[in-house]
C-alpha cells in the first residue's frame, strides 16, 4: 500500500488515479498508523512553500515522516512536495524544509542569463545526471510535464537528471531513499507513470 | 529543451464532442472518452475542454466525462466554459482538471481572475479570449464569440496576466474555420504585449500552418479541432513533420 499525504494543499485526483493506473494500492491520507504501515510515501503539493510547510507542520506528520523515512521508507516528493524536501526555501521570505536533501529553493528568474517566460510550463526532456532507480523504465531526453517558477538549486550532489531552460533545472534529486521530482509524473503521460511504477517497486 | 505543445480541443454539449465553423452549424462528431485516448495515443501534448452549453444544461453531464478522462489519461487537461464563480474552478479541479480557462466570466467580472489565482495559483488560471478585428482594432467578443464588447485585446491580455491569469488562448475569430493558417499578426500584437505562455488557436488547416505559427511567432501551443477531429492533420505526422523542420516537440 503506497500513501498519498493528504495536508489540505491542491488536488490529490490526478496523483492517485495515475498511481492507480500503474496498479498501486492507494491511499490518500492524513493518518499516522496508515502512514507507518505503508510501503512507501508520497509528499504531493502545489502552491507556495511557506504555506505548504505550515500546513504540513499542522497535521503533526512531520515527526511521523522523519521516523518513516529513517527506518528506510522510500519517500516521493513531487513538485511543490520535491521542494519541501530541501533545507530552505527563499519562496516570499525563507522558510525551512524538510532537510531531507540538501540545498536550496530559490526564484528561476533570477539566475537566469536570457529572458524566459515564467513559469516554466510544459514538455521539457530530461538529462540524466546520475543513476537513479526511478529511471528503471525511462531513458535519457524523455519529456517530462513541469509548471513552477522556483526551483531547487545547490544540490548538485544529489541531483540524478536535469532539464535546460536557459539554465539547468534540477528535475529529479535522490537522497537515498528520499526522491523528489520537480515535474508532474502524473501529468507526464506514459514516461511519468513508468517513473510512478518504478517508485511502486521500491 | 522546452517543447512546443500541440493541443487538440474538444467542445463537449450533452457528453458529445462538437464542431462548428465560426461558432455556427454545430455538429456532433464523437464520444469525448475514446477521442481524448485516440489523441494522447497519437502524442497529444495537452486537452482543451469546452463546455459549450454550460450556462443553460446540465452541467453534471460534463464534469462526468471530464472524470472519465482524467482517469485514463495522464497529460495536463484544461477546462473552460460556464466559469463564472471561483466555484465554478472548485466543481471542474476536483473532476480532474489542472488549469481552468475564463472567458465571458472573466469579462463580466475581471477580479475572478486575481480570486481564482490566489486560490489555486496563476498556473491553473487560463485567460482565453475571442478576437476581431473591427474598424482596425482587435476587439474582445463574449458569449463564444456572439457579442462584441468594447474591450481592447491587447489591453485586455495585459490587464489577464497583471491580475494573475498564467497563460492566455488567444482565439482568432477572423481565422477560425476558415483553415487557411493562424492569425500571425494578432497572435504576434499579443505576445508582444505579455511575458506568459501564449497558446494559439483558429485556423489551422494543414502541417504546414503549425510550422509557420512557430517559425514567425514566439508562442508556446497550437490548439485546433476540427482538423484534428476529421483527421485532415494527424497529430503524431504533425509533430515529427515540425521535429523535422527543427521545432522542439515531444515525441
Amino acid at each position: 500500500m503506497i500513501a498519498i499525504l493528504n495536508y489540505g494543499v491542491g488536488n490529490l485526483f490526478s496523483i492517485s488515479a495515475s498511481l492507480k493506473a500503474v496498479g498501486a494500492d492507494v491511499v490518500v491520507t492524513d493518518d499516522k498508523n496508515v502512514i507507518e504501515n505503508a510501503k512507501q510515501i508520497v509528499l504531493p503539493g502545489v502552491g507556495a512553500f511557506g504555506d505548504a510547510f505550515k500546513k504540513l507542520s499542522e497535521t503533526g506528520l512531520i515527526p511521523v515522516i522523519k521516523n518513516e523515512v529513517k527506518k528506510g521508507k522510500p519517500l516521493l516528493g513531487v513538485c511543490l512536495g520535491m521542494q519541501l524536501l530541501f533545507d530552505k526555501s527563499f519562496e516570499y521570505g525563507c522558510h525551512e524544509g524538510l532537510g531531507f536533501v540538501e540545498g536550496v529553493v530559490d526564484e528561476i528568474q533570477k539566475d537566469l542569463t536570457e529572458p524566459k517566460k515564467i513559469p516554466h510550463m510544459g514538455w521539457n526532456s530530461l538529462d540524466f545526471k546520475k543513476d537513479c532507480p526511478l529511471f528503471k523504465y525511462i531513458k535519457d531526453g524523455d519529456y517530462v510535464y513541469y509548471v513552477h517558477s522556483y526551483y531547487a538549486k545547490n544540490c548538485q550532489k544529489f541531483t540524478a537528471a536535469t532539464s535546460f531552460y536557459g539554465i539547468d533545472l534540477t528535475g529529479v534529486v535522490q537522497n537515498e531513499n528520499v526522491f523528489g521530482a520537480q515535474f508532474h509524473p502524473e501529468k507526464s503521460g506514459e514516461t511519468g507513470l513508468k517513473i510512478l511504477k518504478a517508485f511502486c517497486e521500491l | 529543451m522546452l517543447a512546443k505543445r500541440i493541443i487538440p480541443c474538444l467542445d463537449i454539449r450533452d457528453g458529445k464532442v462538437v464542431k462548428g465553423t465560426n461558432f455556427q452549424n454545430v455538429k456532433e462528431v464523437d464520444d469525448p472518452v475514446s477521442l481524448a485516448k485516440f489523441y494522447n495515443d497519437e502524442g497529444a501534448d495537452e486537452l482543451v475542454f469546452y463546455d459549450i452549453t454550460a450556462s443553460y444544461e446540465n452541467r453534471s453531464l460534463f464534469t462526468d466525462v471530464l472524470k472519465r478522462v482524467a482517469e485514463q489519461i495522464f497529460i495536463p487537461l484544461t477546462v473552460g466554459g460556464g466559469i463564472n464563480e471561483v466555484s465554478d474552478f472548485e466543481r471542474v479541479l476536483n473532476a480532474g482538471a489542472d488549469k481552468v480557462s475564463v472567458n465571458s466570466g472573466a469579462i463580466k467580472n475581471p477580479s475572478l481572475i486575481g480570486n481564482a489565482a490566489k486560490k489555486y495559483g496563476n498556473q491553473c488560471v487560463v485567460l482565453s479570449m475571442d478576437v476581431k478585428r473591427v474598424d482596425g482594432k482587435f476587439k474582445v467578443f463574449s458569449k463564444g464569440g456572439r457579442e462584441m464588447t468594447d474591450i481592447d485585446a491587447l489591453e485586455w491580455a495585459r490587464r489577464g496576466q497583471e491580475e494573475g491569469a498564467g497563460e492566455i488562448v488567444l482565439n482568432s475569430i477572423d481565422t477560425d474555420g476558415v483553415k487557411k493558417g493562424f492569425d500571425l499578426e494578432m497572435l504576434e500584437a499579443v505576445c508582444n504585449v505579455v511575458s506568459v505562455p501564449v497558446i494559439a488557436s483558429g485556423g489551422a488547416g494543414k502541417a504546414e500552418d503549425f510550422k509557420e505559427l512557430f517559425k514567425k511567432v514566439n508562442v508556446d501551443a497550437g490548439l485546433a479541432a476540427s482538423v484534428f477531429h476529421f483527421k485532415q492533420v494527424r497529430i503524431n505526422e504533425l509533430k515529427k513533420y515540425l521535429r523535422q523542420n527543427s521545432i522542439e516537440m515531444r515525441i
